[in-house]
């Protein structure tokens, strides 16, 4: 256990300092994995001979001193929407069983270029649509601080093989909180990055105007060294960024010294209250006097447009949903199936047949209500409106960022609950993210940093910081900040409490 | 705003192209009907003046030089069709007998 509960950057410290190789690490990843997936169905596909031949290459690099990149040698996951050239990529939908895509998406490309042996392909809820992981088509991945309950969703994979020391570091996507949520739920980093901050090329579309891929680790530092890898301008994708990001990795290690003097918190008053479990407030309210205690200036801040943030949402995202997933029409690619009892069906009818047996009930919900929300008569009330509060959530973001550095709040209003507890009460679903999905409406970059346990169930509690669009930086010093605060209380990092994994 | 009823959800999905079962319909219908009634809230939220917000960071159009590129061959291009024949995909008969 001493290898996998370290940091993806104290492993690349022992790799540098000749005390591991790749081989001995991703082996030691892959043997974990075999020791516990089969309980926490975190991964959907295991490529342990492809990371073994990745890791033996990056040793040869090491060993003639042409190092790709700092994590050179250091294993990572991949969440299952993003194309990984000769891996199998299903999204976690039965529409793409067995597909291998042809190409590599830039994050992957770019995590070959620098170097990183890819484990294997994380479990996800089907196209990304969920917060529990339990609308994937093979089946829920169990949270690894107790297997009866959920990860979060959607990329619960991404953030329970991290959680269970099954890879030092993964990939998720967020489009309403997929990579922040089963952070906050599951102890680990997460990171959704300034929209456009990150190629979306290759990662397959939900809703395209919000999906952003980002680093899900251990620790902050590793989450700014992995966003310093896949991030920066891609000519591949007409919506990124073409900016160099900012100098993350030193924000994280400035902020690892704990002290904040003269940064502006906001804490977002809208976000708490009803809804929010009390041992989720407790640790919330806790972090931010530890913040105040480090030198940093606390104020409340409203943003009254946010109350509205989540009815957007589910009208935008199931708008660009149900146009986007029109491309799953079983001709080019995936599932192809053919009508019960109809002679020499028409294409029509094979798509109406395949559509049906390929996706699953909350893919099906989000096409139809997304269906609904563009269609003539209703597009004015539904869509239109949704982009106008959209508007109006970007300026309460200015307001709110005039008056302070970073905003604040708890990332997710509750801890994990039980599988099967809302798997049909979508309603009850959605609200998971209502403290995460106002930043993809705005575009900008937020993180999720562990708060500590809750006192009544002990499970994980996020603290999410966010930042105005190309910022990023500030989420790292920020996040690292109370990182090294906290483990200096707790005497360690959060995820060296995690229990043994169990059935 | 009105309810959506089980002939609607049933109309919805035909545009959609997904076919749907009556049990299909009776379990999804009364939870479509929840979820709208959620967000039919923000018909009243924002006032007529306020622009619509597309993408959250402003969009410009990107052009590359107009120079041959490496791209996937026919074969990879293929390589996950249902169904191929003389190199290209092969489709089910796009036309009825009307037609």
């Amino acid at each position: 256990m001493s290898l996998l509960s370290k940091t993806a950057a104290e492993l690349a410290d022992l790799l540098a300092a000749g005390e591991t190789t790749s081989v001995a690490l991703t082996q030691a990843y892959l043997d974990r994995i075999a020791e516990v997936d089969t309980h926490l169905h975190a991964f959907l596909h295991v490529d342990a001979e492809g990371a073994l031949a990745q890791a033996a290459a990056s040793d040869a690099r090491r060993a003639a001193g042409e190092l790709l990149s700092p994590l050179d040698g250091v294993p990572i996951a991949v969440k299952d929407v993003l194309a990984t050239s000769g891996l199998p990529t299903t999204c976690g939908s039965k529409i793409l069983e067995g597909w291998i895509p042809p190409y590599d998406a830039t994050v992957v490309a770019r995590l070959k270029a620098a170097g990183l042996p890819i484990l294997g392909k994380t479990n996800m809820d089907e196209f990304a649509m969920g917060s529990s992981t339990e609308h994937s088509a093979y089946g829920p991945t169990r949270n690894p601080w107790d297997t009866d309950r959920i990860p979060g969703g959607s990329g619960g994979g991404s953030a329970a093989a991290i959680a269970a020391s099954e890879a030092p570091l993964a990939i998720g996507t967020d489009t309403g909180g997929s990579i922040r949520q089963p952070g906050a739920v599951t102890g680990t980093v997460g990171v959704k990055p300034t929209y456009g901050g990150i190629s979306r090329y290759g990662l397959v579309a939900m809703a395209n105007s919000l999906d952003q891929a980002g680093p899900v680790t251990r620790s902050v530092l590793d989450a700014a060294l992995l966003h310093e890898v896949i991030g920066g301008h891609d000519p591949k994708d007409s919506t990124s960024i073409d900016q160099p990001l900012p100098a993350l990795v030193a924000a994280a290690r400035q902020g690892a010294s704990g002290d904040l003097t003269g940064v502006r918190i906001g804490v977002i008053s809208e976000l708490r209250g009803e809804g929010y479990q009390p041992g989720v407030e407790q640790r919330f309210d806790e972090a931010v006097a530890l913040l105040t205690q480090a030198g940093a200036e606390v104020v409340e801040v409203s943003c009254p447009s946010f109350t509205h943030a989540l009815a957007a949402y589910y009208l935008i995202m199931p708008s660009e949903a149900s146009s986007n997933l029109a491309r799953f029409d079983a001709m080019r690619y995936g599932l192809r199936v053919l009508p019960d009892g109809v002679a020499d069906p028409s294409a029509e009818e094979v798509m109406r047949a395949t559509r049906d047996a390929g996706f699953g009930d909350e893919v099906k919900r989000r096409i139809i209500l997304g269906t609904y929300a563009l269609s003539s008569g209703y597009y004015d009330a539904y869509y239109g409106q949704a982009q106008k509060v959209r508007t109006l959530i970007s300026r309460d973001f200015e307001a709110a960022f005039a008056k302070a550095d970073v905003l604040v709040s708890p990332t997710a209003p509750t801890t994990a609950f039980k599988i099967g507890e809302k798997l049909d009460d979508p309603l009850a679903m959605y609200l998971n993210d209502v403290a995460t999905i106002p930043a993809n409406l705005a575009g900008v970059p937020g993180i999720s940093v562990p708060a500590g346990l809750a006192p009544e169930d002990g499970l994980p509690v996020g603290f999410q910081v966010l930042a105005p669009a190309l910022a990023d930086d500030r989420l790292y010093r920020v996040g690292a900040a109370l990182e090294a605060l906290l483990e200096k209380q707790w005497g360690g990092s959060l995820l060296s409490q995690v229990p043994e994994v169990t059935a | 705003m009105p309810d959506i009823t089980r002939d609607e959800v049933r109309h919805l999905a035909d545009l959609a192209r997904i076919e749907l079962d009556d049990a299909e319909l009776d379990h999804l219908a009364p939870q479509l009907s929840v979820i709208l009634e959620s967000i039919a809230s923000i018909a009243d939220v924002a006032a007529a003046d306020i622009p619509p917000t597309s993408h959250a960071l402003p969009l410009t159009n990107v052009f590359r030089d107009d120079v041959v590129e490496p791209c996937l061959t026919a074969e990879q291009a293929l390589a996950g069709a249902p169904a191929v024949e003389d190199q290209r995909f092969s489709v089910p008969r796009i036309l009825g007998d009307e037609q």
